[in-house]
């Protein structure tokens, strides 16, 4: 079974504010679907494989190269906070 | 002009129509939104509305689009250039493709202004063939779910029984199809998220090969699961949609082209031989009612002269909880983008940190809030070999099976889904049933391969008059399955078995 603690570290760790009730019901929500997972832990794996892989899709890589996309002015414009060409964030260092 | 009629209509017979001046672009756009305004209910927001809620926005530019298709037609007439098929057919689109100066949130509160600045490749190329963009399908939030219950705008109603879901996460774009509210929609399938609905609603969803569309554009939820697909009324839309969406796109390195899967010399065409996976099928947990229309597709295979065999799939007990093990794990990654700073919603805390906390408590909705939870537990270093890793040890072994089951068959069917639409709040508070409705769609996407829902037969009488105030009759679909990039073969099979021509 997995706990508070447990929860309200998860719920750190991914940056959420949980209420209390929503930490409770999550006990349990959490508690039920992790049990459901557990299922595979009964299956035989005769070999670990070292990556995941989808078909014979394999990972690819390409020059990193700097590019004028053009959409700068639009891009910003979707911060919540911007000032002229930087996006405004709460000062980190006090 | 002819009067349109749109439960018949095809993309062949509308683009016929067009070009022989029967009706023109303008009036066939206008016909769908004269459909929408009667059937589509209130707009954004109104979770209570008693319509179907298939669309979060419709376009107030999508007569302008529809006279530039014209102007096109008339230019086809005046001997220049031929017009593709799509030329001027009204497309929805769900609501987490990306199409330039539009929202796309997600059917997230996370997303509710966000506004694109780029087309995603699939609405590019679309773009070209001179489609008309009708307006953004709800859906689950960021493709989390299987009903559209998890859209921050209020549910979608199936059209068939207005008190059902139309199952998800695509639930608006295939509701649209059957509500005749577009004639074409893109949906974009994780785990069934294309065909579970087109199931639901009684229309045809494709979820193609890991590859096949580039999802530059669409917003991530798994990206080692998500792929965009086509959902239509006909086998032969399904076929022309993704055969413009489909190729190689420089903007997502996982696009596949004709030469990554050389040895389809499989059979896709005549009488192909079907596998099905009967002790899979005995799991438990499947209506007595998607039974039965499942005996009738393969009677209606027999019938039309297909080999029927069976086939063992071992591992494939294990695909569900594999498949929610890596789809907790990669949206809880994909997910981490959404802070408040970038783009999206805001919401302040009295520190940076305590924004992160405040803006991802209340931007996300609470199927997001569990499953980034799940995710980041799965990932975390005590349990990352006990989950993810010994899930993608298995993902590998489902994925052998299909494999070496394609030896002995050409395409493998199952049911779509273990039951037909549910009713609106069913499922909602207990998330373990909810997934256990992805029981057959999720193989396609751990293994990459390319499948197709195609609408098999309705609940019977005797289940309509128990089930639903209306007596409505429920359609249940059939999925059909096929190696790597090897659509051809569900488009031949899925005609065969509609009587398309």
């Amino acid at each position: 079974m997995i706990t508070d603690a447990e929860i309200n570290k998860l719920a750190t760790l991914s940056r959420i504010k949980l209420t209390p009730e929503e930490t409770q019901s999550l006990i349990k929500e959490v508690g039920a679907i992790l049990a459901y997972v557990d299922e595979i832990k009964k299956a035989s794996i005769a070999e670990m494989p070292q990556e995941a892989s989808v078909g014979a899709v394999k990972n690819i890589t390409r020059a990193d190269v700097a590019e004028n996309s053009g959409v700068q002015e639009a891009i910003l414009d979707e911060a919540p906070d911007r000032e002229g060409d930087f996006i405004g964030v709460k000062k980190i260092l006090g | 002009m002819k009067s349109i009629d749109l439960t018949t209509l095809t993309v062949t017979k509308a683009h016929e129509a067009m070009l022989a001046g029967d009706f023109t672009a303008v009036e066939l756009a206008q016909a769908y939104l004269d459909q929408i305004a009667k059937l589509d209910g209130g707009a954004k927001g109104t979770g209570a509305s008693a319509g179907i809620h298939a669309y979060l926005e419709v376009f107030t530019d999508t007569l302008d689009q529809a006279r530039v298709a014209d102007e096109r037609f008339n230019q086809e007439k005046k001997g220049g250039l031929k017009t593709s098929l799509l030329n001027g057919i009204p497309c929805a689109v769900k609501d987490n493709i990306l199409i330039q100066g539009h929202i796309a949130s997600c059917a997230s509160k996370m997303l509710e202004h966000y506004t694109a600045t780029y087309d995603a490749t699939a609405i590019k190329r679309l773009r070209e063939h001179g489609v008309v963009f009708i307006g953004r399908t709800n859906m689950d939030e960021f493709a989390m779910g299987g009903s559209t219950e998890n859209s921050a705008f209020g549910t979608t109603r199936n059209p068939h029984d207005l008190e059902r879901v139309p199952g998800g996460t695509s639930g608006g774009s295939a509701a649209a199809i059957v509500g005749q509210m577009a004639l074409i929609s893109l949906g974009s399938d994780t785990g069934g998220s294309i065909r579970q609905p087109s199931s639901f609603c009684g229309v045809v969803g494709l979820k193609p090969t890991y590859g096949a569309v580039s999802r530059h554009g669409l917003t991530a939820a798994v990206s080692s699961l998500d792929q965009i697909g086509p959902i239509t009324r006909t086998v032969a839309d399904a076929e022309i949609l993704f055969g413009a969406i489909r190729g190689k796109d420089v903007m997502d390195g996982t696009t596949i082209d004709a030469t990554t899967y050389p040895e389809i010399s499989k059979k896709s065409d005549g009488k192909l031989t079907v596998g099905i996976p009967r002790k899979f099928m005995q799991l438990g947990g499947i209506s007595p009612e998607v039974t039965r229309v499942f005996a009738e597709a393969e009677e209606r295979f027999r019938a039309l002269g297909y080999n029927i065999v069976d086939i063992d799939l071992p591992n494939n007990q294990y695909a569900l909880p594999v498949y929610y093990i890596i789809n907790f794990a990669e949206v809880s990654s994909n997910l981490s983008r959404f802070d408040g700073v970038r783009y999206g919603f805001h919401a302040d805390g009295k520190t940076g940190i305590e924004d992160y906390f405040e803006t991802r408590a209340a931007g996300f909705g609470r199927e997001a809030r569990r499953r980034i939870l799940l995710g980041t537990y799965v990932l975390s270093s005590g349990y990352y070999d006990a989950y993810y890793n010994r899930a993608n040890a298995l993902r590998r072994l489902i994925t052998e099976d299909f494999i070496s089951a394609f030896k002995k068959c050409d395409i493998i069917m199952t049911p779509t889904a273990p039951t037909p639409a549910f009713k609106i709040g069913e499922k909602i508070s207990d998330p373990v049933a909810m997934y256990l409705e992805d029981i057959f769609t999720v193989t396609a996407n751990l293994t990459g391969l390319p499948a197709m829902s195609i609408p098999a037969g309705v609940t019977s009488e005797a289940f309509a008059q128990k089930a639903s105030a209306t007596g409505a009759r429920l359609p249940i679909g059939v999925q059909l399955t096929a190696p790597h990039g090897a659509e051809a073969s569900l488009f031949h099979s899925g005609k065969a078995f509609l009587g398309e021509k």
